[in-house]
This record gives structure tokens, C-alpha cells and sequence, in this order.
């Protein structure tokens, strides 16, 4: 069953509940089926059942509620951040805390991060998964990456 | 700390920037401390991001009820998978070549067989009389396209009858008579074509062997004992290698 795993491990990231990422998984599987018509040989499998994954999400109840929490300045090209210690901190968080940091992120930071980090996507593929121009893939990571560093250096 | 190149070190590590300015920033990070610092951060969060990430797995029972939901629905022969269907195509091939070969077989047993009872049972048995094989051997010569060599049989309880010109699937060979206790034993001699008829099945009444020798292939059959049977083939066999 072609990216059962990374799927469901997704579905939980966006969802934070077992059971709710079943039921995304399901319907996106289903969703996948019904429309494999849609698929064009030759783009990228991975990133158009992402999106299929996604967008059931965006318009389930929990990804409705996601939605509310996205930060206004959430698109907005990312500031220039300055360096600060993060080899010292990051070599000293460690699995549990990187997770809560995920945890904490909003779920449009999250899935970036976890499109690119995890899943080892491209820019382009995260594009095409989220549906978003390249340079907002690219502003988002910023911004997510930032927000990680902010989230285990508070912790420490 | 600024530097211009900081702001591409996230791109470097994800394998986005183009060829030359993936050439300019790895010249860069060999001079600049603080962007290799940042280099080194940056792919070690990148490292706990894709460790971290990998949380969730699925109970196996819904792994499953997935499976089931998008497998196609098929009919049961269509059911079968592809593999199961070759494998029992090449089964039932390999069964039809089995069964025509013991069936070739044991007709070929049927063949021997007549040949040695009609033999039995012919007023001639022989076409060459004589239990001197100076004088069978001979006798065959110029009517098969080989020669063999017969066993000397002094000091055995076997005695030679006599020869004759056999037909065996469309071959022609020679039909030797031998005699042990008032047994006959037919030997056949024949050129060996690479497959034997199976004289070990069936035929419970004839005791029988089979083997290839010198490029001969030779058939035993009679109703003599089977250990008088196997020690004429050892008398045979140790003939033709002499």
C-alpha cells in the first residue's frame, strides 16, 4: 500500500488524535481512489496524495480549527534572523523536546517542516503537495524553523 | 553575526540551491566560522526534525481495514493472481509432459514386451542358433549400424539361445536369447537416443533393466528372477567395456 506509513504519521502530526487520523487516512485512501483518474503520469505521486491528505484535513473539523490558529503574518516574507547559539542548544534538546516543539507549532509551520525535514521533499513537492508558490514554502520554513529554535531555547 | 551567505544556509541544507551558488557557498564556509557554525546547527535541527517526525504508526488492524477498503473488488477467478495462475499453467504442463512421458514409456515397455513373447512363442525364436557369441556376433554385422560385445558365459548359469533382428521405435537393434533354468531372458540392443523406456514400472509378470553403454541403449526383460535379470546386466555391462 504505497505511503501507508508516512501518511498516517502525517495525519497524526496534523490531527493530534489517533482517531481522527484514521479517519483522514481512510478518506484520503478513498478520496486517492475515486479520483486516480485526476493523477497525470509522470508528476509526482507522493505530493499529490499529500495534497489530497491536506486538503481532507483543511476540511475536516479539526483542520478548521487548525486553520483559526494560523498567524496573521503567516505568508509574509520571512524577517532576517539572527544566528543565536542553536548548535548548543539543539545538541542538547533532545527527541521529546523537539517533539513538543512540533507540537506547539501551527499546523501550516508544522507540515513544512515535516514535509521537508521528514519526508525529505523538495521545495517544489512541498509546493505542489500545499499548493503554495515556492516562495512561500521557502517563508514558511524560515518562519517554522525560527519558531522551533524560539520554542527549545525557551525550554532549556 | 551577519553575514550575507546566512540566509542561504537553510536552502544549502536542503538541497535547493543551483549549482553555482552551491559551489560559491561551500568556497564560503571553508573561510567563514560562524556560517559553518550555522551550517552544522541548522543540519543537526534538520537531523532531530526528521527523527522526531517519524511518531506515529498505525495500529495494524486499520493498516489492514485499509487494505481491504481500496483492494478491487474481483471475481474469484480473476481473484487469482497472476502468479498463481502461471504456476499452475506451467503445473498442469508440467504434469501433461510428465504423464506422455510415462505413458511413451510404458508403451514402450508393451513394445519390449511383445517382442519377447512373440519370440517366446515363435516356432523360431532366433534367426542365428548358437550358444557361441563368435558365432551371434558376427551374425549381426552389416544388418545394425553398431556393433556390442557379448559376455562370455562359462563358469554362469546363463546360456545363450541365439539372435535375431529386432524393430523398436522405428530403430533397428538386436534381440539377443538368453536362458537361465529353463527361463528365457530377452536382451535388447539399440542406439541410444537420449530417452529410456521406464521398464522398472508395470509389467509385474517380467522382471526388467534398462541402461546405456558405449552409446547403446540396453533393455533386459523376461520372467526369470529379478536377480537373475540384474546379474545378466552385469555380465552385459562388463562386455561392452571390455
Amino acid at each position: 500500500m504505497p505511503l501507508f506509513a508516512s501518511l498516517y504519521n502525517m495525519a497524526h502530526w496534523l490531527t493530534q488524535n489517533q482517531q481522527e487520523a484514521e479517519d483522514l487516512v481512510q478518506e484520503t485512501y478513498l478520496k486517492a481512489l475515486k479520483g486516480f483518474d485526476s493523477f497525470q503520469p509522470g508528476t509526482n505521486f507522493r505530493a499529490w496524495m499529500y495534497r489530497i491528505l491536506r486538503n481532507t484535513f483543511l476540511t475536516s473539523r479539526a483542520g478548521l480549527s487548525a486553520r483559526m490558529t494560523v498567524p496573521l503574518d503567516l505568508d509574509e516574507e520571512a524577517a532576517a534572523v539572527p544566528d543565536t547559539p542553536e548548535s548548543i542548544l539543539l545538541a542538547e534538546a533532545d527527541q521529546q523536546l523537539v517533539r513538543e516543539a512540533l507540537d506547539h507549532l501551527p499546523v501550516p509551520y508544522r507540515e513544512v517542516i515535516l514535509l521537508c525535514d521528514m519526508e525529505e521533499m523538495s521545495y517544489q513537492e512541498i509546493a505542489e503537495a500545499i499548493g503554495i508558490p515556492i516562495g512561500t514554502v521557502m517563508s514558511r520554513l524560515s518562519r517554522a524553523r525560527q519558531a522551533m529554535r524560539e520554542f527549545i531555547g525557551a525550554s532549556k | 553575526m551577519t553575514c550575507d551567505w546566512t540566509a542561504k544556509l537553510d536552502r544549502y541544507l536542503d538541497s535547493e540551491l543551483s549549482g553555482s551558488e552551491l559551489k560559491e557557498l561551500e568556497a564560503h564556509l571553508v573561510t567563514c566560522a560562524p556560517c559553518a557554525a550555522g551550517a552544522l546547527s541548522r543540519l543537526q535541527a534538520k537531523r532531530m526534525n526528521q527523527a522526531a517526525g517519524h511518531r506515529f504508526s498505525a495500529r495494524p488492524e486499520f493498516r489492514l481495514k485499509i487494505e481491504q477498503s481500496i483492494r478491487p473488488k474481483k471475481s474469484l477467478w480473476w481473484g487469482i493472481p497472476a502468479f498463481a495462475t502461471a504456476a499452475a499453467l506451467v503445473l498442469i504442463l508440467i504434469s501433461g509432459v510428465i504423464w506422455m512421458q510415462r505413458a511413451r514409456s510404458e508403451q514402450g515397455l508393451a513394445e519390449l514386451a511383445d517382442l519377447h513373447v512373440s519370440a517366446l512363442a515363435s516356432p523360431n525364436p532366433v534367426d542365428v542358433v548358437s550358444s557361441d557369441r563368435h558365432t551371434v556376433k558376427p551374425w549381426f554385422q552389416g544388418k545394425l549400424p553398431f556393433s556390442f560385445n557379448l559376455p562370455e558365459l562359462q563358469n554362469t548359469p546363463f546360456t545363450l539361445i541365439g539372435g535375431r533382428l529386432a524393430y523398436f521405435q522405428q530403430s533397428p537393434g538386436a534381440h539377443l536369447l538368453f536362458e537361465i533354468r529353463k527361463h528365457q531372458i530377452s536382451v535388447f540392443i539399440f542406439q541410444n537416443r537420449g530417452e529410456a523406456s521406464q521398464l522398472s514400472r508395470g509389467k509385474p509378470a517380467f522382471s526388467s533393466e534398462t541402461w546405456t553403454e558405449g552409446g547403446l541403449r540396453y533393455y533386459i526383460i523376461g520372467d526369470a528372477a529379478a536377480s537373475d535379470i540384474h546379474a545378466l546386466s552385469e555380465l552385459l555391462k562388463n562386455a561392452a567395456r571390455s
